[in-house]
């Protein structure tokens, strides 16, 4: 049976009725024409499909649509304010830090939902929480560099002035 | 078919390039070469049709030169293409092609890549081939146009050619007053006539010496829609009214669908099914929903399931199978009176591309008219499929190819493409179907496994004075060696082929290149050399020889192998493929049977470089992806049924495996530039199988690599 489900994408309040089991990436994308979070394998083991939900980065191929009810979902698509890239979208452009870049949308809302949890990261951290995302390009070096970057800028901003 | 390099005959690139084809024939009666060998999957199994090129090689004829590049009266250029982008960096390179060429700024070249119905054939994206061969054809339409403005300068100005200047795109007159551009070109009805000639074949190029884009960092030209997610991937193009699709797939390999019922599917609200011989599918207007419907009539299929062999005995039923098997050594005299004769098998396991984004494909038909938005590295190709998969004449079928999520080879093929057209014929809407992951590790070709047997002979001086190497099953690239060894043999033999196989990175150069030097290092042992001056003593080719020395000395080689660490070894490979040369030195260490690979010191050239950062990228990526293929990755399979078809059981590389990387790109401007995204994986399974012997004395004869715990 189709359930109502409210939820905030991208800073507006949008409303879905659905079966409430449906992965919320479906959602996102077949309902809401976000695409930019992908689908890459249906079980977590890639993260293409990560999303920001209430600031933490989850796979949102593996989370029900019901779960997401009333709560607040940033995608890729809504990362950026207007032409201002996020800094994490800019450290990844400036790297070049993308072969195909389909794994790219999850690799960036990966890391910013690390920097959201520890904004200044050891290489530890980066390495053991990025270890979750595939990129079958293996640009591995470059995406640890736009990363680190990324990081490097956060802590700055983060740090006491 | 056997392929014997003792012989003149040159290798086919044909058989690289292709993959099994699954060859629908929606409605009609099948051709009888077509065997069924499982349900939705007709896959065409006689040589002849494994080696029929599809979608042609391209660049053949005479094209005009609007063909290749159109010029906007506001001043837009856009350059046209075959060629595809999955990661590749074909789209920065091919724009920098038309850049350098028409001497205009990077930025301002809209490059549209694999619309069939837009741009000409340059034949699929494979085999290292966009540098050598589309790189030139760009080029050369590029500098035809170039030319045009220039005579239309002159002849304006009533001047010759060396009083006028091209820079940015403006012609300028030598007293730097009057200027002209592209758009004044096409604005020019008498002028603009003449980009409908054909593209000379004497134009001039710019000489390497003179290149403003070529040599320098091109980055991604849509980068920017890479990071805010507005680039639209195959599988994220939306047609309005559009459902989403399933596909019935036996249970097995080799299954054949006797009956189903498509009833609990039709039964559910606004689903759509359809059965077309072995062919069945569903389409709904969420992916829920189809996957609901399918999971529904599934459990009403009946099939006739057939025997398969099992993935542990792989190497026995290739070995049975192979055809024209040699009855005796060829240089069994050789063998008779050398100091040490050796004798060795390889086993290369099958292995899954995996890209990252599955096959995909959103199908649309308007007045019989059919369009499909695909992933293919062969577009061109796709659209001959389609057109005989549902008998339609060529201007009925327009295939786009958007930039796509990763091919690695794997992607040769077109049959998401007719299987989501199938559907939306059915449903009278555009239908959307994207394969699962499961359905890519089962279902997708594979990069074919190998059984290569070699056999070896050396003099009291430790010379080479025979070599016999059999390539069972994986292709003949690379099967020929590039050192110095007497009496030589090399083949490709074909076998039966339990899985659906077909091209992956440099295909069989990788198994080739493993087996090889592999047993180079056996070799060496035999002879007591030191690997490396063991293979410059057999070695010739210069080109090789300087990346292997360059490796070996950024590596500090001789020390580090003379010395003897625990639980530590180095080992290097080289190999040369597509026209480029490559060797690496790696350093791994080795804990309770887990091999760590910690260092890779990798030289590579290709000729002149064309545009450094991607090339880094490429030698980066192809490193690391090859990690996968050496340590862990293989497909395993029993009664026909995949054991490991998802990233939990299949392991590719991850940031955790990133060894510390040394990449030294060798410059050759004096040399044409060659394809640099396959080459670099070659030497990365044989170094670390040398460098596991180097630390534990225990000889790796097999991918993935294992050494037991000791």
């Amino acid at each position: 049976m189709d359930s109502k489900i409210t939820f905030t994408v991208n800073g507006q309040s949008r409303t879905v009725a659905t079966d409430p089991q449906r992965p919320l990436l479906d959602v996102l994308r077949e309902d809401l024409q976000l695409t930019g979070a992908k689908y890459g394998c249906g079980e977590g083991q890639c993260r293409a499909c990560t999303v920001l939900l209430n600031g933490k980065a989850v796979a949102s191929c593996m989370t029900p649509v019901a779960e997401a009810d009333k709560q607040t979902i940033v995608t890729i698509e809504g990362l950026a304010s207007g032409d201002k890239l996020h800094p994490v979208q800019e450290a990844f452009l400036a790297e070049g830090a993308f072969q195909c870049g389909y794994c790219t949308p999850g690799m960036i809302l990966g890391t910013v939902g690390l920097l959201n949890e520890l904004p200044n990261p050891s290489e530890e951290d980066i390495l053991s929480r990025m270890q979750r995302h595939l990129c079958r390009c293996c640009h591995y070096q470059k995406l640890l560099k736009a990363i680190r970057r990324a990081a490097g800028q956060t802590a700055q901003s983060a740090a006491p002035k | 078919m056997t392929r014997d390099f003792t012989t003149d005959e040159a290798l086919s690139p044909d058989y690289e390039e292709t993959a099994e084809r699954v060859d629908y024939s929606f409605g009609l009666k099948r051709r009888s070469f077509v065997q069924i060998l499982s349900a939705g999957l007709l896959i065409a199994v006689s040589a002849p049709a494994l080696a029929q090129r599809r979608g042609g090689r391209g660049g053949g004829g005479t094209r005009s030169i609007a063909a290749r590049i159109h010029l906007g009266k506001d001043g837009t250029i856009t350059v046209m293409t075959g060629k595809v982008e999955g990661g590749q960096g074909a789209r920065a390179e091919l724009s920098q092609a038309a850049a350098e060429e028409l001497r205009v700024p990077l930025s301002q070249i809209q490059l549209v890549m694999a619309d069939t119905s837009l741009v000409p054939d340059d034949g699929i994206t494979a085999g290292s081939g966009s540098t050598p061969r589309t790189v030139p054809a760009v080029r050369q339409g590029a500098a035809a146009a170039r030319d045009l403005l220039l005579d239309f300068a002159c002849k304006r100005w009533n001047v010759d050619r060396n009083a006028v200047q091209l820079k940015d795109g403006k012609v300028t007159d030598a007293a730097g007053q009057r200027t002209l551009t592209y758009a004044d070109l096409a604005a020019s009805d008498d002028a603009s006539k003449a980009l409908e000639q054909p593209i000379p074949s004497d134009v001039t190029l710019t000489p390497v010496k003179e290149w403003k884009v070529f040599g320098h960092p091109a980055s991604r030209p849509n980068g920017r829609d890479i990071v805010t997610g507005a680039h639209k991937y195959p599988s994220d193009i939306t047609r309005p009214g559009m459902l989403y699709g399933k596909v019935l797939r036996a249970p097995s390999y080799g299954a054949k669908l006797t009956s189903v019922d498509l009833g609990p599917a039709k039964a559910m609200k606004d689903v759509v099914a359809v059965q077309d011989g072995q062919f069945v599918g569903v389409a709904a207007p969420t992916a829920f929903l189809a996957e609901q419907a399918r999971a529904a009539i599934a459990k009403t299929a009946k099939w006739d399931l057939s025997p398969h062999p099992a993935s542990k005995d792989l190497f026995d039923y290739l070995k049975q199978h192979a055809h024209d098997y040699p009855s005796a050594s060829p240089f069994a005299d050789e063998l008779a009176k050398a100091k040490h004769a050796l004798r060795q098998s390889y086993h290369v396991a099958y292995v899954q591309h995996a890209p990252l984004e599955p096959r995909a494909a959103v199908a649309e038909w308007t007045d019989g008219k059919l369009t499909v938005w695909t992933g293919t590295q062969n577009p061109f190709g796709c659209r001959s499929d389609l057109m005989r998969a549902f008998h339609l004449s060529e201007d009925h079928v327009r295939v786009i190819v958007p930039d796509f999520g990763g091919g690695f080879g794997g992607k040769h093929t077109g049959e998401v493409a007719e299987e989501a057209a199938r559907l939306a014929q059915a449903a009278s809407r555009p239908v959307s179907l994207r394969w699962t992951r499961e359905e890519e590790f089962t279902w997708a070709y594979f990069r074919p496994a190998a059984l290569i047997e070699a056999e070896a002979s050396l003099d009291d001086k430790g010379t080479l004075t025979s070599w016999h190497f059999i390539n069972i099953n994986s292709g003949g690239s690379a099967v020929d060696t590039p050192y110095r060894s007497g009496k030589t043999r090399c083949q490709f033999l074909r076998s039966e082929t339990p899985l659906r196989q077909g091209s992956y990175r440099v295909l069989a150069a990788a198994a080739n290149n493993f087996a090889r030097e592999s047993f180079m290092d056996e070799l060496a042992a035999a002879a007591g050399t030191d690997p490396l001056d063991f293979r410059l003593a057999h070695l010739e080719n210069p080109r090789l020889r300087a990346v292997l020395e360059t490796a070996a000395s950024r590596f500090n080689w001789k020390e580090r192998a003379s010395k003897k660490s625990p639980n530590t070894g180095v080992g290097l490979a080289c190999g040369t493929e597509k026209g480029s040369y490559v060797a690496a030195c790696v350093e791994v260490g080795i804990s309770q049977g887990n091999i760590t690979v910690r260092r890779v010191c990798e030289v590579f050239e290709c000729g002149a470089i064309l545009n450094p950062d991607n090339l880094l990228s490429q030698v980066q990526g192809a490193i690391i992806m090859g990690l996968g293929p050496a340590l862990r990755e293989e497909m395993r399979f029993e009664n026909g049924e995949m054991l490991n078809a998802s990233f939990r059981k299949y392991h590719v590389p991850r940031f955790q495996d990133v060894p510390a990387l040394d990449i030294h790109l060798l410059n050759r401007p004096d040399l044409a530039s060659a394809g640099a995204g396959e080459t670099p994986i070659v030497v990365i399974a044989p170094a670390i199988a040398n460098a596991v012997f180097h630390a534990t004395g225990f000889r790796v004869r097999a991918m993935p690599i294992e050494v037991p715990k000791l």
